[in-house]
């Protein structure tokens, strides 16, 4: 848990202030009890009991959605097993890779262009970035349905390129749902790569050109990895979320793009098979969590100040 | 280190056509690819503005014809405006309680070194890395398990619980960054603790206050997938949206949409002035 | 509480008793005794990391000593906190509060204390740093010069029985600075409150305080008027700090009436007695340092003066480099010895300059010279005069 602990650091923003003082040894613990305990109680037991639920069987001869707690831990190995299951999981992780690698390679020239070459019009293009999100979440994916239909203006412009057949289309499929994830967390790719760079001292820059790098070594030695922080923060607000969600999947999909997030809901909402989806809501969980610690200790937690 | 005097001299070369736009893609490469990066952002903006005009009736996927009726009447459609009021409700609602404890987690977490500390900061990082599924769903699962109905109650407590840990890293990189000698100046001169807080840190971390308050009301209102988990029969305006796409969305929702993406642009804007202004006193 | 107000009242000489520091296994401040006399100006010198500052904090009340006791007058503050005590800070990096405007931050202690007539006060504080237009301003539309006089205004309104000023001129420039330390003193002369200030600026401390304190790892190396410093210091750390020493070792021949006769290879020295530091036992054999200021040293060509000079010290070497400064140059000559000894001779007319490999011969009049302990190292303090100045 202790790189976990480190990313929690690497999110934090703004300059570290001398080591806080130790005054009044219950005052911290009395400002901290209703947030923690709302975290507690609304946070953490119900992810213990998610993992009680993901144990349980169904009752013999009992209605729909009614379960006993038998500890069946057979109940992981037979989602796990079953294509219904492993098949979206393992889509949702390529739709949220793909997205994220998409998603870096639009925001971060997004945020370097805001950093260094915005001039005064920075903070306009900064509330450009974030202007969707005064849009609500759902209505924007539905827009893309509007944009990506048949005869929407993309549709056209491929058909005329060629790169779709004159009666092909992009919406539903993959690549709309790639597209809407993409979009849908763009700005939290770009914001944090922007802040971090918005931190880089140009004289440093300037400092690598003096000694014979050239502008694009000068970025890759220099700008680039001490935005690294900002890369990383930004990759993980996107893959994580973009893993678990299904809006786009529900929106932009065929029943052929089902993520891992569909599965859930409809086995908890719909079915009712509460043990399934609890057993697939922990696998998600813990797969996202092992991912993120192999890429966090890949990229390197020590250089991320 | 000779000049080369005849180079000086040559006529300008006149480049091809090809060449000059090459020139140009290549001081301006930056530029046109923020400009599509750009599109790309506001294209479903701007679409879901155009449809709030779209003379549509009952299903609003295509182009109808102009129309301000929509505008004009944005209650029109059957529970759209009920779904507004709960959504608005809902996030007053959530934002007072969310920023209150966040805010006091933060002022715990920069101020006092303790025991605990650590382990706090990963309580408040956990939330925010966990997929609002399983954030969804494991609520769900303890409502069930425990037999609380569903409602407006067991929603206000989800958005309460994934809000707090952004209004925490908000409102903590505000007093991260606030100088400690700015309180004890205060306290040099003659402010005990109390006023040396009121007076001091408090106005000074403010804005940041405000941002949290305002990033804890728009993920609450604009929530979707823990509300769906954890709502039942009680419905916010995402809910209403989603829940309708599959039969089609009354242009209303669009006109309510645009309303609010105006309101909050305003708001930004006149945030942006007065925080100029400040600084110009 | 009422002891309390009468605390804040408190008037007279500052008293630092014994005072230590220690954070974890570092001692910032070891043992420190000190008396500050009422309206005095006082500046505590030293490299960073001396505990000048951490003297300066605890002093405010912002750190809690270890062991010891500070008192102004009777009154002893050491257990009050920093709003209690009739002490206040001109603070390093000023400051100043953002959100509010110059004459707010005047008034802050003003309205803590809930004293009537602040307006008066404010204004009368504001003139004497001559600022009083800027009173409506945000302290960011400042330069920083006007920022520091604020802070000072800030602190001198308050009427404190002691005035802490923690190295309050250290971001301004060179020429501010200058035109800062002579309004510092004008402003103390004026109002006649105890100043102390901290720095790591040698000519600073020198040019303000009545009396200096040269502090060095946690204790206090000297303290005296800055001629007496300067003419006499105790230590080598002293002698380097506190501008430049030429020391080099010799050991002691014998004690002559006043005076006290030493030699080395390059040979023989002749210095009374009370210009030996107290550490030095002058007994025969005993190893000393020798110090001389390099603008003491008169510098000849030795063809001109080849018969030994009836009165004054002398060593014979040769030119090995030397530095056109303007007003003097300066000059490394090498002796016989193997010594390097540096010397700053007023230009009087550029003919007398002497050129590198020139056999020259220095010499000092005896009451010149000082006399360290010849356990100390040589080089004590000279690192740290660079580091302040970096």
């Amino acid at each position: 848990m202790s790189i976990a602990a480190a990313i929690a650091e690497t999110a934090d923003e703004g300059p570290k202030g001398p080591p806080p003082k130790r005054r009044g040894r219950f005052i911290p613990y009395l400002l901290m009890l209703p947030g923690a305990l709302w975290l507690g109680i609304f946070f953490l037991v119900p992810l213990v009991t998610l993992f009680l639920t993901s144990l349980q069987t169904p009752v013999a001869g009992g209605d729909v959605g009614q379960f006993e707690q038998t500890f069946n831990f057979a109940n992981y190995p037979e989602t796990l097993t079953d294509p219904n299951y492993y098949v979206p999981l393992f889509r949702s992780f390529l739709y949220s890779a793909s997205a994220t690698i998409l998603a870096l390679l639009i925001g971060y020239p997004l945020a370097y262009g805001i950093a260094f070459k915005a001039g005064r019009f920075r903070n306009v293009l900064l509330v450009m970035v974030i202007a969707p999100f005064f849009v609500s979440f759902i209505l924007r994916t539905i827009a893309w349905r509007q944009i990506l239909a048949d005869e929407g203006p993309v549709v056209a412009v491929l058909r005329v390129i060629g790169l779709v057949g004159p009666t092909g289309g992009v919406y539903p499929s993959a690549i709309a749902v790639v597209a809407g994830l993409t979009y849908n967390f763009l700005p939290f790719m770009t914001l944090p790569i922007y802040a971090s760079l918005e931190r880089v001292d140009h004289r440093l820059v300037e400092a690598a050109g003096d000694l014979y790098a050239s502008p694009w070594t000068g970025f890759r030695k220099v700008t680039l990895p001490l935005s690294m922080p900002g890369v990383v923060a930004g990759t993980l607000l996107t893959f994580i979320p973009a893993a678990g969600d299904y809006v786009n999947a529900a929106l932009l999909g065929t029943p052929k793009n089902t993520m891992i997030g569909n599965r859930i809901e409809f086995t908890f909402l719909s079915v009712n098979d509460y043990p399934t989806a609890a057993v697939l809501s922990f696998i998600l969980m813990a797969s996202i969590l092992i991912m993120v610690l192999l890429y966090v200790r890949r990229v390197g937690t020590e250089d991320l100040v | 280190m000779s000049v080369d005097t005849s180079t000086g001299q040559a006529a300008p070369e006149r480049l091809s056509a090809g060449r000059r736009v090459r020139r140009w893609l290549g001081a301006n490469a930056l530029r046109v690819y923020m400009g599509i990066a750009f599109v790309y952002l506001l294209l479903p903006v701007a679409y879901t503005f155009l449809f709030s005009f779209n003379d549509a009736g009952r299903t609003n996927l295509t182009w109808q014809g102009f129309t301000f009726d929509n505008w004009l009447n944005p209650c029109g459609a059957p529970q759209v405006c009920q779904s507004v009021v709960n959504s608005l409700t809902l996030g007053l609602l959530v934002t007072l309680v969310a920023t209150i404890l966040g805010t006091l987690i933060a002022f715990a977490l920069v101020r006092y070194r303790f025991r605990g500390r650590s382990t706090t900061n990963l309580l408040i990082f956990l939330p925010m890395a966990t997929p609002e599924v399983v954030l969804g769903s494991s609520l769900l699962a303890l409502f069930l398990n425990i037999f609380v109905p569903l409602g407006f109650w067991t929603v206000m407590i989800a958005h309460v619980m994934f809000c707090i840990s952004f209004v925490v890293v908000t409102v903590k990189a505000r007093l991260a960054s606030l100088d400690p000698r700015l309180e004890q100046a205060a306290m040099d001169l003659y402010a005990s603790e109390a006023q040396a807080f009121r007076r001091i840190t408090l106005p000074l971390v403010a804005p940041g206050i405000a941002a949290a308050a305002l990033l804890a009301f728009s993920l609450s209102f604009d929530d979707f997938i823990i509300t769906n988990f954890n709502s039942g029969q009680f419905t916010t305006f995402p809910k209403f949206v989603y829940v309708s796409a599959t039969r089609g969305i009354p242009p209303q929702a669009n006109v309510i949409a645009s309303a609010m993406f105006f309101i909050a642009l305003a708001l930004v804007v006149i945030g942006q002035v007065i925080g100029v202004r400040r600084r110009k006193g | 509480m009422a002891r309390a107000t009468d605390v804040t009242k408190a008037q007279g000489d500052l008293y630092l008793e014994r005072l230590t520091k220690s954070f974890g296994d570092f001692v910032a401040v070891d043992d420190l005794s000190l008396t500050v006399p009422q309206g005095s100006f006082f500046a505590l010198l030293g490299p960073s990391g001396c505990g000048k500052t951490t003297t300066l904090r605890m002093v405010a009340g912002l750190e809690d000593p270890t062991a010891g006791r500070i008192k102004i007058g009777e009154a002893d503050i050491t257990e009050l906190k920093p709003f209690r005590r009739p002490v206040n800070t001109v603070f390093q990096n000023y400051a100043l509060f953002p959100h509010m405007d110059i004459y707010e931050n005047v008034a802050f202690g003003l309205r803590r204390r809930g004293i009537k007539d602040v307006k008066t006060q404010v204004m009368e504080a504001l003139e004497l740093i001559e600022l009083a237009q800027v009173a409506k301003r945000k302290p960011a539309q400042l330069s920083g010069g006007q920022q520091q006089r604020v802070a000072l205004a800030r602190a001198i309104v308050n009427r404190p029985a002691v005035l802490l000023l923690d190295e309050p001129l250290g971001a301004l420039d060179l020429k501010l600075r200058r035109q800062m330390q002579l309004e510092l003193k004008r402003i103390q002369t004026e109002v006649g409150l105890t100043f102390i200030h901290v720095t790591h600026d040698q000519e600073e401390a020198m040019t303000m305080a009545d009396t200096v304190a040269v502090m060095n790892k946690g204790v206090i190396e000297q303290l005296g008027a800055p001629t007496d410093l300067y003419e006499s210091p105790k230590t080598a750390f002293v002698a380097n700090f506190l501008g430049q020493s030429n020391l080099f070792p010799a050991a002691v021949l014998e004690v002559d009436g006043e005076d006290i006769v030493l030699e080395d290879s390059d040979g023989r020295y002749r210095m009374p007695m009370n210009r030996v530091a107290p550490s030095v036992s002058p007994t025969r054999g005993g190893r000393v340092l020798v110090g001389v200021r390099p603008e003491k040293i008169h510098i000849e060509r030795l063809a001109e003066s080849d018969a030994t000079p009836a009165d004054g010290n002398y060593v014979d070497g040769t030119v090995r480099s030397s530095s056109f400064m303007g007003v003097s140059t300066q000059y490394e000559v090498a002796t016989a010895g193997g010594e390097i000894i540096s010397v700053f001779a007023q230009n009087l007319s550029a003919r007398d300059l002497l050129s590198e490999g020139d056999p020259v011969r220095l010499t000092w009049a005896p009451r010149h010279g000082f006399v360290l302990n010849g356990s100390e190292d040589m080089n004590a303090g000279v690192e740290a005069v660079t580091a302040a100045a970096g």
